[in-house]
């Protein structure tokens, strides 16, 4: 089936829109507290944990109610892909579940034991590694298509679909993806020796997110045909061209951030900008298909009075949480270190 | 072939399993959170050090349980596409936009003032840091009435039409679906609710160390003596309160859903003339008959006609196929009476007691508070089980049946993922339950560490909280032990 090509601009793409962009927020900011979780490995040291875990304590349940509101925001505008992708993508779902509870209650329970620290660490590090592994896994299986009974509405593919090379190198893609994000969002927060071998792993970590990258870029068009199409037809192929020009000089300003210039707080937003890219070449891939390359997101939206109930509120409330989020942020800005708190 | 009666069944088993789970945390944390911002309203307006060193020791065990509250939510808000995708498919236009309002208007407050809440109160001033504990405190509530909203229209759909092409539900009046007839009941007895669990444990809590103080011949503390007076007053006040909005609920329920009534009194046969109380009986879907039962006559055409000899019908008359399993139904009803006639008698006793000026000094009074610490929690759940189990065999009350609601599941699928629930959810949430309980068996004492300070070194940063920077302590000042 070939992709639909122009579009016109209506609630349903508006709320196409909103529910990307509360997944783009999950994914920068819980991406650099997952990827902050997994760094935990390589940091014996116990006061250079207490940092890491302090510098993101405050904000991380704001970080993964971005998560919630995703979810929530595809059931409510569009219940049909919600109730289509959720059953083809069980299992690394359930996996990312159970991972963002051991992730989350480490955060109070490690500070609860002396005895059993360890075991919580232990948690955290493994809860924030399946847990980005998952996301990973279920964009990939979701990216190249899942099998669904039109008629009746229903997913009808097996239990493994979902596990394919395909969606294992995405996995992997995006645990480095948000080790870099960790790795440049410490820089920031932290300072000494820590700071410093930080800089020293947000080098490879982001050759290799580049590499990751490129090999999924390279890949996508090739699952589907309409991917092919979009990127490769024609003029698009200029698209593309800029596409990884653009990706390769964030990539370039990021590393002379890092090591020429040693910024501190430049890193990380080159990161996020890298991010952010990537989501926008994911978005025009799947755009209009909300389940590639089966159902529209005009097929799966709710009804035109539920889309605008809800427009009202998101209208009045999300710049009104941006603020206080903002606002949280700020409250804790600065470094951390481990005797004395935020500066 | 494993049938899809196996996978709708595991389906079920996870769904309650996880929700009873969640909902434990929220019961507590609705009512903490409030207890917090009163605390600390307190504080600030009287400077009585009881009252910050009350909220720095409730304050730990909070963020705690608010933790385990907000991942179990997590699992929530993906289950309904996991397990339950023909439901949200269907259901979804119309319940989809409350529960986004939820996350959009309880989650985001929470989460964005907790931290502030939690350690913030050195950064921001006393007012900001009141502020956030108040928006936290709000923020519960408005989980608490979009969330309850959502599972209201399940029990009694209103402001909708059915799509004849696709069968789902769309909304034609989203003020109806969000009042909708049992929104109102619901709402103020599952809040009430939420407000007595976290008494009746701050109560027990209390009364734990009083009797370890008398034991030992020492004197309490006056913040362990505020915490027993504060929760007492609760409990006089909200176990009668709560009772009145039960019977209330129930009157709702049987206009609304007379078969879950049926199911709950246990009236198999209708009575034409005056329908017992059962107290007691054994009921028995198979002969349709409740065996060994013991009642007082007429007394249920009282409570719900208010007329001792008015008619009701019973499951007779109900085809055989849309009633509710009666035996879970009728005993978990029973449980959560009983609990709250209990409270009501411990309200009624700390009333008597505080009254001769022995609120302090009545060792059984205590001993009843604490081993009535739970009582909330088992009462909601009981609640809840009530509620869910007299709703069956529908999702959405005779308009979407349990079976027609599930996803296109692999009985191995939903299997596999249970076993992971029930042993991840009982050696976390039960480790979080330890942690808890060992901060509760300590006594809250002068000049309580925050929520940052550990055991060990001066300042250091523990909890999610940057140490403060001023973490003056008053070494001198501390009294031995409390
Ligand atoms: C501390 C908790 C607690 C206590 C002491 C009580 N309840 Fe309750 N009850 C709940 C907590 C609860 C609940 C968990 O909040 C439920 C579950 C769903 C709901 O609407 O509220 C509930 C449901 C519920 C229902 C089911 C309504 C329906 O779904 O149709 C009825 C009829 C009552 N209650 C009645 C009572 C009565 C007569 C009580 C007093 C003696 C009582 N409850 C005490
Ligand atoms: C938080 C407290 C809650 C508890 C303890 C609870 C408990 C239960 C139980 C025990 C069942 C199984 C009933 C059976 O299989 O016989 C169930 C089913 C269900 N409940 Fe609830 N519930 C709660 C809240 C909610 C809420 C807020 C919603 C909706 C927003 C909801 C929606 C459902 C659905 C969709 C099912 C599955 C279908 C079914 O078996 O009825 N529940 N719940
Ligand atoms: C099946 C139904 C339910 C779903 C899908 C659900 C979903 C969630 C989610 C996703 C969170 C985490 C929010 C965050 O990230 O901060 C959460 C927490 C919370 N939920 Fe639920 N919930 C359900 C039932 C209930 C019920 C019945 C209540 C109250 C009456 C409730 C009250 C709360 C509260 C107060 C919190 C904040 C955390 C806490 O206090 O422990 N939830 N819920």
């Amino acid at each position: 089936m070939p992709l639909v090509d122009g579009f016109s601009f209506d609630l349903t793409v508006i709320w196409a829109f909103l529910i990307a962009l509360a997944v783009l927020i999950y994914v920068v900011l819980d991406g650099f507290d997952l990827g902050l979780g997994i760094l935990f490995a390589a940091e014996r040291h116990r006061g250079d944990r207490d940092v890491m875990m302090n510098s993101v304590a405050p904000v991380w349940d704001g970080n993964e109610t971005w998560l919630v509101l995703g979810g929530g925001g595809l059931f409510a505008a569009f219940p049909l892909a919600y109730s289509l992708i959720l059953p083809a993508l069980y299992a690394p779902i359930i996996a990312m579940l159970l991972a963002l509870i051991f992730r989350g209650v480490a955060f109070e329970f490690r500070w609860r034991t002396d005895r059993w620290r360890w075991v919580w660490d232990i948690a955290f590090i493994g809860g924030s590694l399946v847990a980005a592994f998952s996301q990973g896994v279920a964009l990939g299986g979701l990216l190249q298509g899942i099998e669904i009974d039109k008629a009746a509405r229903i997913y009808s593919g097996g239990w493994w679909d979902w596990l394919t090379p395909f969606s294992v190198t995405v996995g992997v893609a995006v645990v480095v993806g948000y080790m870099l994000l960790g790795a440049t969002w410490l820089v920031m927060k932290t300072s000494g020796p820590l700071q410093e071998r930080m800089r020293a792993r947000a080098w490879p970590l982001g050759v290799a997110t580049i590499g990751f990258i490129g090999v999924v870029s390279l890949w996508t068009p090739f699952l589907q045909e309409g991917y092919y199409n979009r990127w490769f037809s024609d003029w698009r192929i200029v698209l593309a061209a800029l596409v990884a020009l653009a990706v390769l000089g964030i990539a370039a300003a990021m590393f002379r951030s890092l090591t020429v210039h040693r910024h501190e707080y430049r890193p990380f937003v080159l990161a996020l900008a890298l991010f952010v890219l990537c989501f926008g070449g994911l978005g025009m891939s799947m755009f209009p298909y909300i389940v590639p390359t089966e159902v529209t997101i005009w097929e799966a939206a709710a009804p035109r009075a539920s889309q605008i109930f809800m427009l009202v509120g998101a209208a009045v409330l999300l710049p009104i949480i941006l603020a206080y989020t903002a606002y949280a942020y700020w409250v804790f800005r600065g470094k951390v270190d481990a005797d004395t708190g935020y500066h | 072939m494993l049938g899809s009666f196996d996978a709708v069944l595991l389906a079920r088993i996870q769904f309650a399993f996880t929700v009873s789970f969640h909902f434990l945390f929220p019961a507590f944390t609705i009512g903490l959170a409030s207890y917090l911002a009163v605390l600390n309203a307190l504080w600030l307006k009287t400077r009585d050090h009881k009252y910050l060193d009350l909220f720095r020791y409730w304050v730990k065990i909070f963020a705690l349980a608010f933790a385990m509250g907000v991942v179990s939510g997590i699992v929530m808000s993906y289950q309904f596409g996991t397990n339950w995708s023909v439901f949200s498919d269907k259901a979804g236009p119309v319940i989809g936009a409350p529960m986004a309002y939820e996350v959009l208007s309880a989650f985001f407050l929470e989460a964005g003032f907790l931290g502030i809440m939690l350690f913030g109160r050195e950064k921001v001033g006393d007012a900001l840091h009141m502020a956030a504990c108040a928006a936290v405190a709000l923020g519960t509530f408005f989980s608490a009435f979009w969330i309850i909203s959502v599972n209201s229209w399940m029990h009694t759909p209103a402001g909708f039409e059915i799509d004849a092409a696709t069968g789902q539900f769309l909304p034609t009046d989203f003020w109806q679906v969000i009042f909708n007839p049992s929104f109102p009941y619901r709402l103020a007895h599952t809040v009430t609710a939420a407000y007595l669990t976290t008494a009746f444990i701050v109560g027990g809590v209390a009364a734990f160390h009083l009797l370890r103080r008398r034991r030992r011949g020492e004197e309490t503390s006056p913040a362990t003596r505020t915490m027993f007076s504060m929760a007492m007053w609760m409990a006089a006040i909200f176990a009668p309160v709560q009772i009145g909005l039960g019977d209330a609920h129930g009157l709702n329920t049987l206009e609304y859903q007379p078969q879950k009534v049926m199911a709950m009194e246990g009236h198999y046969e209708s009575h034409e003339g005056g329908a017992p109380l059962y107290l007691f009986g054994i009921p028995n879907d198979e002969t349709q008959t409740l065996d060994y039962a013991f009642g007082i006559p007429k007394l249920s055409s009282l409570i719900l006609k208010h007329d001792l000899n008015a008619p009701l019908a019973g499951l007779d008359t109900i085809p055989d196929e849309d009633q509710p399993p009666v035996a879970i139904v009728f005993w978990s009803f029973r449980i959560m009476v009983a609990l709250g006639f209990a409270m009501l008698g411990i309200g009624l006793w700390s009333l008597w007691a505080r009254w001769r000026g022995r609120l302090y000094d009545t060792p059984w009074l205590h001993r009843a508070a604490l081993v009535m610490a739970p009582s909330g929690l088992i009462a909601v759940i009981a609640g809840w089980i009530t509620t869910e189990v007299g709703r069956q065999p529908f999702t959405v009350y005779n308009m979407l049946r349990t079976v027609d609601s599930v996803a296109p599941l692999a009985a191995p699928a939903v299997g596999a993922s249970l076993v992971a629930f029930i042993v991840i959810y009982f050696a976390v949430f039960g480790a979080g339950t330890f942690y808890i309980l060992r901060l509760m068996s300590r006594p809250p004492v002068f000049d309580e560490p925050r929520l940052g300070d550990s055991a060990k070194g001066p300042i250091r940063t523990a909890g999610i909280t940057p140490a403060p920077q001023e973490a003056r302590r008053h070494p001198a000042a501390m009294k031995p032990g409390e």
